[in-house]
């Protein structure tokens, strides 16, 4: 049943009210038709009686109190699904914006999805391998794994999430898999290294883009990772495919978010943003995942940017709380020109335990990155300590240390950005680093694979030799 | 009472208002719209009711029906409920998928317990046995690790009349008692609101330690059976991983894992997990103790704050048995903010931080119903519930709401801090911050149980800890240099029970559980180690000889020795001994 209203009663912000309805469903979809001919499209947030409020994706600007007319469609907000979105480049809320044919649908989907069955899931535990060593080799990455990566404004996260477009791959399987990729309010140059960097590697034909630029409606933005997920949905559940979603720049998003919260005079959580924001992110980074029986999976990339580089600001903090780890992204490995400047540190991947190891990666994995872990921290903890008291009060041990946590940033984390390290490589490249050491210090691998793995790279080379290069920020500037 | 039916005036979210419902009661369920969504009544104004629905609402409107049960919120309980995954309001996830498919659907209604399954009824009472409420009849083994029992239901008491061996579905007659006015008759299953405390005898106090198979809690910050312990911590520093160890390896008879509002995959690691591993009193599948509850964050949120009642319902008619039950809510934030998002939605009052001021009411009337119970029924039987609730507050900051609601009522603060979690000490549990209000409760436990110096041992151990921690400020400032030897051999020793000791690998095969002996076993190899290398030094050796030895990597691996070949342990003080001494024969030499 379509209804038409001309019964606008106020506007406020990107929300509208609409009186004397009847009939009217929440979460409706609304089309809002201006005299000027142009048509918006707007959903309903909450009916009260007669009353029914109204977001509008394109904003309210420009829409006329008694003249526009407002229709109520009876359903949700679906996007139309077949194979044929492969390669195709589509608007926030779903809509061909390059040009092409409109979609002849399998099926019509709404974009809020429903639920996963916790039941239904089937755990990640397959490898992706990155190329990226300080991923693979520390916060491995695993199939239908939700893992963002907090950025800043200025850091090449957008380069880090291509190269892992561009590498990822499942070893020792032959399979379809595509990108889905949804933008919100990224600037038209982002955007179009992204389309140029998928187009290069070939990616672009197996790639569905939804697309929200800057200078488009900021309302629109809240459907834009719906609809990106409900495209990986299809892809992935009724194609079978193994879909890599790279939604960017969820900061954007939570902005939108805050905005229609703002004009709903709700009471406010931190920092403006809405109290159920957890919530609402939650219910889209769980729509990724495996399910069993099925053959495809959705892995999840949310790219976000933290302001002031705070990374208990609401939105990475609550991220941080529903995701599966995350990679983190720092301005002073950056100045010191590591790249990627991946901060292993407060990194982190909570599904590498799975999805490493014996028949996985190698059975040493394990052991080899708490100990390269173990190390990285105690010397930054020196380096710490040597800015504030000098070098001369760092003990032997310490100095050892701080050289170990130099080497390790500037060859194990540090690669080009073309570079694609195997799993192998970059376990090997880890032992070769702990040869810096005394055996004493290794205590967080087993003795069988010293022997095996740290022994045969001809110990021994545990000298402590006096540090020439000391790489303080200042130094390398 | 006639068919009555309300009309929906407002949809807002998970809010729904309706009128025409004079009749309901405060937290009666009803049944929303065409499709029957299941909601509570948690407003009454009038003949207007405020309903939270706990399914989704989308296509939900002004004009759609409601329609009353005129019963509250409630679960079933009895055979069945053992390795059971529900939902927040006791539907079966297991089955929802059955008949429904990989997602949630909405107006699904599936009972709690299975109506077919046929359960062996054995009785332990006869006719004519006087028995009252929580009278045990008789016995239904439900997995090789636990038997329930089976009692009488709330509102009767009399004379059996009746009673039968045999086996029977959950909802056939067991027996027939016979009360002052009529014969009633007694079924496997009761039902109990969720948001009343079920009836016991007497509150005891606790007595009993809950070991946990952990090191830094059973020897630092012990918990007691019946007790309540948080767990608060930043996003990664821990709370999930220590939730699952303590649902895995504690001393408990029944766990209650409730996933509350977190992810989905954490309850799928729970499902493959628990049936391969093994309990280590029993050898049995250690699912065979538990029952899970998950509302997911992308669940509908009523229902995550309906999941935490559900869970310790079910833990209370356990306790009511008699058995030793540990329930984990993971995590109590997301249940708050469950409880402000629909308070936000019914225009309450904001308290601090937007939660609503009943919060730490409710947060302490949840923790309360733990405790360690003297039973209803003719016989005295003990049981206990112990509470864990994992906090996850903004940004980890601990001024936060739910947290300071909750250290108000809790006996146990596991403080999770992320620097610890940086540097992959796990469990990230701070040393210094963290407490235990139970230390001297289960001191003679462990001097009787354990070793009759476990409780020295593990002063003696915190007070190195908390040298070490002023060391490291005096460190910070004018460098290492300046510390004395036996300052320093303070430093060697607190690190080793920081990294050999309180550092445990969840995800070890031998490390992921420490029986308490083993635990005294690696404190007292450390402590030794501290006093002989003292005296050697004392004799004259150089610290930094001592910090060199070749026992100490020994002595780091001791947590890798099997807990069936423990006298490895002991047997490297021989070493220490050969090693310190030699470092004195070199110096007289010279
Ligand atoms: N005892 C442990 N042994 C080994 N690793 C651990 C241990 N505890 C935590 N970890 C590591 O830390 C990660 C994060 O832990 P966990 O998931 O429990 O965090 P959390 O506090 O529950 O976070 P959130 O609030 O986001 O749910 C784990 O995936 C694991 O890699
Ligand atoms: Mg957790």
């Amino acid at each position: 049943m379509i209804k038409d209203y001309q019964t606008v009663t106020e506007i406020a912000g990107p929300l509208m009210l609409v009186s004397g309805v009847s009939g009217v469903k929440y979460q409706e979809l609304v089309e809002i038709y201006l005299p000027s001919g142009e048509i918006r499209q707007g959903q309903v947030l909450e009916v009260d009686e007669d009353r029914a409020l109204v977001q509008v994706f394109q904003g309210t600007a420009g829409i006329d109190i008694p003249q526009s007319k407002i229709r109520f469609l009876s359903k949700g907000i679906t996007i139309p699904l077949s194979k044929e979105i492969l390669g195709r480049v589509f608007d926030g809320l779903g809509r061909p914006r390059d040009g092409g044919p409109a979609i002849i649908p399998d099926l019509w989907q709404d974009i809020n999805g429903a639920p996963i069955n916790p039941y239904a899931r089937e755990y990640p535990d397959e490898f992706i391998q990155t190329g990226i060593s300080a991923i693979d080799g520390l916060n491995t990455l695993v199939r239908g794994q939700k893992l963002p990566i907090f950025s800043g404004s200025g850091l090449p996260h957008n380069r880090v999430a291509a190269q892992v477009v561009r590498q990822a791959k499942v070893l020792g399987k032959e399979e379809t898999f595509a990108v889905v990729f949804g933008a919100m309010g990224i600037t038209f140059e982002e955007a179009e290294f992204f389309q140029k960097d998928f187009s290069t590697s070939g990616a672009l034909a197996r790639t569905v883009l939804f697309l929200n630029l800057a200078d488009e409606p900021a309302i629109e933005r809240i459907a834009t990772p719906r609809a990106a997920l409900t495209a990986a949905e299809y892809l992935a559940y009724e194609c079978g495919m193994h879909v890599l979603v790279v939604l960017t720049d969820m900061t954007n998003y939570c902005e939108a978010l805050r905005e229609i919260s703002a004009a709903r005079k709700e009471i406010p959580g931190r920092r403006g943003y809405p109290g159920y924001l957890y919530t609402d992110l939650a219910s889209n980074y769980e729509r990724c995942g495996r399910i069993k029986d099925k053959n495809g999976s959705i892995t999840l990339m949310p790219i976000l940017t933290m302001p002031e580089d705070d990374k208990t600001h609401p939105i990475p903090d609550l991220t941080g709380y529903i995701t599966e780890g995350q990679i983190i992204l720092s301005r002073s490995l950056q100045r010191k020109k590591v790249s990627p400047p991946i901060d292993v540190l407060p990194s982190l991947s909570r599904l590498k335990d799975k999805g490493i190891g014996k028949g996985k990666t190698r059975e040493d994995h394990s052991d080899l990155f708490n100990q390269l872990f173990a190390g990285y921290a105690r010397g930054k903890e020196a380096e710490e300590l040597q800015v504030i008291l000098g070098e001369a009060a760092l003990s032997e041990m310490d100095r050892l240390y701080l050289k170990f946590a130099n080497e390790f940033e500037q060859k194990y984390v540090s690669q080009g950005e073309y570079e694609d390290r195997s799993i192998q490589q970059t376990l090997d490249l880890g032992w070769e680093l702990l040869q810096l050491f005394p055996r004493v210090e290794l205590k967080r691998v087993r003795d069988e694979y010293l022997e095996k793995y740290w022994t045969k790279q001809g110990q021994g080379k545990s000298k402590i030799e006096p540090i020439e290069n000391k790489t303080t920020e200042e130094k390398t500037e | 009472m006639k068919e009555t039916k309300g009309t929906i005036v407002k949809v807002s979210g998970p809010l729904v208002v309706a009128n025409g419902m004079a009749g309901s009661k405060m937290y009666d369920v009803v049944r929303v719209g065409d499709q029957k969504l299941i909601g509570e009544v948690i407003r009454l104004e009038g003949d207007l009711a405020s309903i939270q629905v706990y399914e989704e609402t989308g296509g939900i409107g002004p004009g759609d029906p409601v329609y009353p049960t005129f019963e509250p919120l409630s679960v079933e309980l009895g055979p069945g409920l053992i390795q059971a995954i529900y939902d927040g309001i006791q539907r079966p996830l297991n089955i929802i998928r059955e008949q429904v498919g990989d997602y949630i659907t909405r107006g699904i209604d599936i009972p709690g317990l299975d109506r077919k399954k046929r359960w062996h009824f054995k009785p332990e009472k006869k006719a004519g046995d006087k028995v009252k409420l929580g009278s045990v009849i008789g016995s239904v083994p439900e997995t090789e690790l636990v038997t329930q029992k089976i009692m009488v239901p709330p509102g009767i008491s009399g004379e059996i009349v009746e009673i039968k061996e045999g086996d029977f579905t959950v909802t056939e007659p067991i027996a027939r008692i016979k009360t002052d006015d009529e014969e009633k008759e007694i079924y496997m299953m009761q039902r109990w609101p969720v948001r009343r405390a079920r009836p016991y005898q007497a509150k005891l106090p606790v007595s009993q330690p809950l070991p946990t198979g952990q090191r830094v809690i059973d020897t630092f910050f012990p918990i007691a059976k019946g007790g309540t312990a948080c767990v608060p911590g930043p996003f990664g520093s821990g709370k999930t991983v220590i939730q699952h160890q303590f649902a895995k390896w504690s001393d408990a008879d029944i766990i209650i894992f409730i996933g509350c509002g977190e992810r989905g995959n954490e309850m799928t690691d729970v499902l493959l997990e628990f049936p391969k591993l093994t309990d280590p009193k029993s050898g049995q599948p250690l699912m065979k103790r538990t029952v899970l509850i998950a509302n997911t964050s992308n669940m509908p949120v009523a229902a995550r704050e309906a999941s935490v009642y559900t869970g310790i319902t079910i833990a209370e008619y356990f306790r009511d048995m008699g058995f030793s039950v540990a329930l984990q809510a993971d995590s109590t934030s997301r249940w708050a903010e469950a409880m402000r998002e629909i308070s936000g939605r019914l225009e309450e009052m904001p308290g601090e931080e937007g939660y609503p001021a009943y919060l730490s009411a409710r947060i302490a009337e949840f923790y309360e119903r733990a405790g360690s119970v003297r039973t209803l029924g003719d016989s005295d039987k003990t049981g206990s519930l112990s509470v864990i609730g994992s906090i996850s507050p903004p940004g980890g900051d601990l001024s936060d709401a739910v947290v300071q609601a909750t250290l108000r009522v809790v006996k146990v603060f596991w403080s999770l801090e992320d620097k610890l979690a940086f540097a992959r000490h796990f469990p990230a549990i701070s040393w210094l911050n963290s407490y235990s209000l139970y230390t001297d409760t289960v001191k003679d436990f462990f001097a009787e149980k354990v070793a009759k110096d476990f409780f020295d041992q593990a002063k003696a151990a915190m007070l190195l800890l908390e040298k070490e921690a002023e060391l490291e400020e005096i460190i910070r400032l004018v460098g290492k240099d300046s510390l004395s030897p036996s300052d320093r051999l303070i430093l060697e020793v607190a690190r080793s029970i920081r990294e050999d000791f309180l550092h445990q690998n969840a995800f070890h095969e031998i490390d992921t559980y420490t029986s308490l002996s083993k635990q005294s076993a690696m404190l007292d190899l450390i402590l030794y180690f501290y006093e002989k290398a003292k005296d050697t030094m004392e004799k004259g050796a150089d610290i930094t000889d001592i910090e060199k030895l070749a026992v100490l990597e020994r002595i780091a691996r001791m947590k890798y020795i099997p807990e069936n070949e423990l006298e490895k342990i002991k047997k490297i003080k021989g070493e220490i001994d050969s090693e310190l001494s030699k470092l004195t024969q070199t110096e007289e030499v010279k």
